[in-house]
């Protein structure tokens, strides 16, 4: 396969392969993640960056195999570690979360259980896996928050007596708890406000030098390109773009990643911000070809009638018959 | 902190959460506590029953049918009985009966609703349905269907009872879990590595408490009326044996003859328990309500 080959490399944690997650509604099926291959190596900081609904969360949750009825994992494979996840039994999967993923969540507010304090939570992580008395996990529980900027007294305190940016980096802790080696952050910020954030993301950068791997997911371009070496762009369901995330914003290939650089608000406003025209595709009946031609400046004949392939440009790969 | 026993910590959690609210004003507060004075005096008379009551319920205590005096506060009943000491006796069975069913009921419907709820699918759409078919009968037919069939007795009652408000707790708890499944924190939870068990008991269900209790105190409330019928009927007791219920229908044929007083203390105290039970479902409804995410 294509797309193997170009990414071929050493220490790779996950090798996801033609992974395609639907929801089945009644309208139809909605193909959330459509036949999607990527790779992230061992330290690295990855970001899927796409606008809401493009499939960037079911990735993450598919990758966790915690995705809900009505929506399924109809194809591929998602090895991690050399173990195809998709394989594994509820049981062993249930391991492998938490201690070999952890996952932070967009909204840290509803993110922790209202009726525990957060010692309680993170020894209960612990707990759940490692099999330590109270007080060891308790201990434990104390350095993580230090880890993360807290101090270790706040295990006594419950969710609502913390701040939003506290509570994800509660989150964090107990994402980190067990030591996993990949750390699946989704939207961790959105809810938070800059300089909140930017301290959330030095924390993720820590995590990354400590020898983990990261996928963030965003929606916010400029904060991927800051902090990710790599990026991954997501449209409909599809990688439209994936590469070095310098080059990427230095020199966007496919029309949509050029769109989406164009839209990131400048603070000096040097230029002025320019919209996208028309809406994401309705999954349940995408266009026909490209699922991007309809919104793209730059459409040809057979963009409308074929479905681009991922093609290899400068190192990068671009799914889009402009590089034909 | 870390030495103390665990089990300990957490029963004195659990009672803080469930009495903290009721000590800080909130709305509602004056309720509970007004429903409480009614259901512990009530209880207390139940309990001290063979102290505080005048005559034996089952014996002869006076002239039949003499109205309401110094002798006989309540007046006597047609076989000559006191009636405020038939009053007095006759709480215990309302309360054995009432309180052995809502708890059979809740230990019945709490775990069903959450496991179907939590799970869903079929099974879910099957429990509801039966759930749905027994929640759309009035809850004293389905009473007295019931009890009619099993025949009367005390025992019987309470199996009659608790069926009937099976549905309400079902109802209840799985509204709730669909809610609190699709929390974060419960995503969180399984993304940490919770299995399906774990994150019921630990993380659904304590989040499910407030309202188990608010449903408890309201639906023993309608299980005292319905408590009434059956034993007005003669499901529950034979005479002699006190109960308000079955009093009053002992004494509904002497009311056109204008002896108020046989019925009118034993249905009054029927009103009063429930009412009091409706305070505290209610006051708690709304002690807890605003405030659930504290």
């Amino acid at each position: 396969m294509m797309v193997a080959e170009s990414l071929a490399s050493n220490n790779k944690v996950l090798k996801i392969r033609n992974l395609s997650t639907h929801y089945f509604s009644r309208r139809g099926v909605l193909k959330a993640v459509d036949r999607v291959s990527m790779d992230l190596r061992k330290q690295e900081f990855i970001g899927i960056v796409g606008e809401s609904g493009c499939g960037k969360s079911t990735l993450a949750f598919s990758i966790m195999r915690l995705i809900q009825p009505p929506g399924k994992i109809v194809e591929g494979e998602i090895l991690f570690n050399g173990k195809d996840l998709l394989k594994l039994k509820d049981e062993e999967m249930r391991r492998v979360r938490g201690k070999e993923i952890g996952m932070v969540f967009q909204d840290p507010m509803t993110s922790l259980d209202p009726l525990e304090k957060i010692g309680d939570q993170i020894v209960e992580t612990i707990q759940m896996h490692e099999d330590v008395d109270k007080k060891e996990a308790l201990e434990k529980a104390m350095k993580l928050l230090e880890s993360v900027g807290l101090p270790g007294d706040r295990v006594n305190y419950y969710p609502h007596q913390l701040s939003g940016g506290q509570r994800q980096r509660v989150m964090i802790a107990l994402a980190i708890a067990l030591n996993p080696t990949l750390l699946i952050a989704d939207e961790p910020t959105t809810a938070l406000d800059v300089i909140v954030q930017e301290k959330i993301m030095e924390i993720l950068e820590k995590m990354k030098r400590e020898g983990r791997s990261i996928i963030l997911i965003t929606h916010d371009f400029s904060l991927a390109a800051e902090k990710s070496d790599r990026i991954l762009i997501m449209y409909a369901g599809w990688i439209v773009e994936m590469g070095d995330s310098m080059k990427l914003v230095a020199e966007p290939l496919h029309p949509y990643t050029k769109g989406l650089i164009e839209s990131v608000p400048d603070i000096w406003l040097a230029r002025k911000i320019k919209t996208m025209p028309g809406f994401p595709p309705d999954l349940i009946n995408p266009p026909p070809g490209c699922k991007f031609h309809p919104r793209c400046p730059k459409a040809k004949e057979i963009c409308k009638r074929e479905e681009p392939p991922l093609i290899e440009v400068n190192g990068r790969l671009v799914k889009c018959w402009l590089y034909e | 902190m870390a030495e103390k026993p665990k089990a300990n910590v957490e029963v004195k959690n659990l009672a803080t959460r469930i009495f903290k609210p009721i000590i800080p004003e909130a709305e509602g507060r004056n309720m509970v506590i007004a429903g409480l004075i009614i259901v512990i005096t009530i209880l207390l008379m139940a309990v001290l029953a063979d102290v505080i009551a005048p005559y034996n319920p089952t014996k002869f205590a006076g002239k039949p049918l003499s109205p309401p005096s110094l002798q006989n506060p309540m007046g006597t009943d047609n076989l000559g009985r006191d009636i405020l000491s038939r009053v007095i006796f006759g709480s215990r069975i309302v309360l054995v009966v009432v309180f052995s069913a809502a708890m059979v009921s809740m230990s019945i419907g709490v775990p069903i609703g959450l496991i179907s709820g939590y799970f869903g699918g079929k099974l879910d759409r099957a429990i509801s349905m039966v759930m749905d078919s027994m929640y759309a009968f009035p809850s004293l037919i389905l009473a007295i269907a019931i009890a009619a069939v099993l025949g009367p007795s005390v025992v019987n009652a309470v199996v009659a009872i608790s069926v009937v408000y099976v549905p309400t707790y079902f109802r209840m708890v799985r509204g709730q879990t669909l809610s609190l499944k699709s929390r974060l924190f419960v995503e969180a939870a399984r993304a940490a590595g919770a299995g399906n068990t774990r994150i019921m008991s630990k993380y659904i269900f304590p989040n499910l408490v407030t309202t188990a209790i608010v449903v408890f105190s309201l639906s023993i409330a309608d299980a005292i009326l319905t408590e009434a019928g059956l034993s007005f009927l003669g499901f529950i007791v034979t005479a002699p044996t006190p109960d308000w219920g079955f009093d009053l229908s002992s004494g509904r044929p002497y009311l056109p003859s204008g002896y108020w007083w046989m019925i009118t203390f034993p249905g009054f105290m029927v009103m009063l328990l429930a009412l009091g039970f409706a305070l505290i479902g209610e006051g708690l409804s709304e002690v807890y309500a605003p405030g659930r995410e504290r």
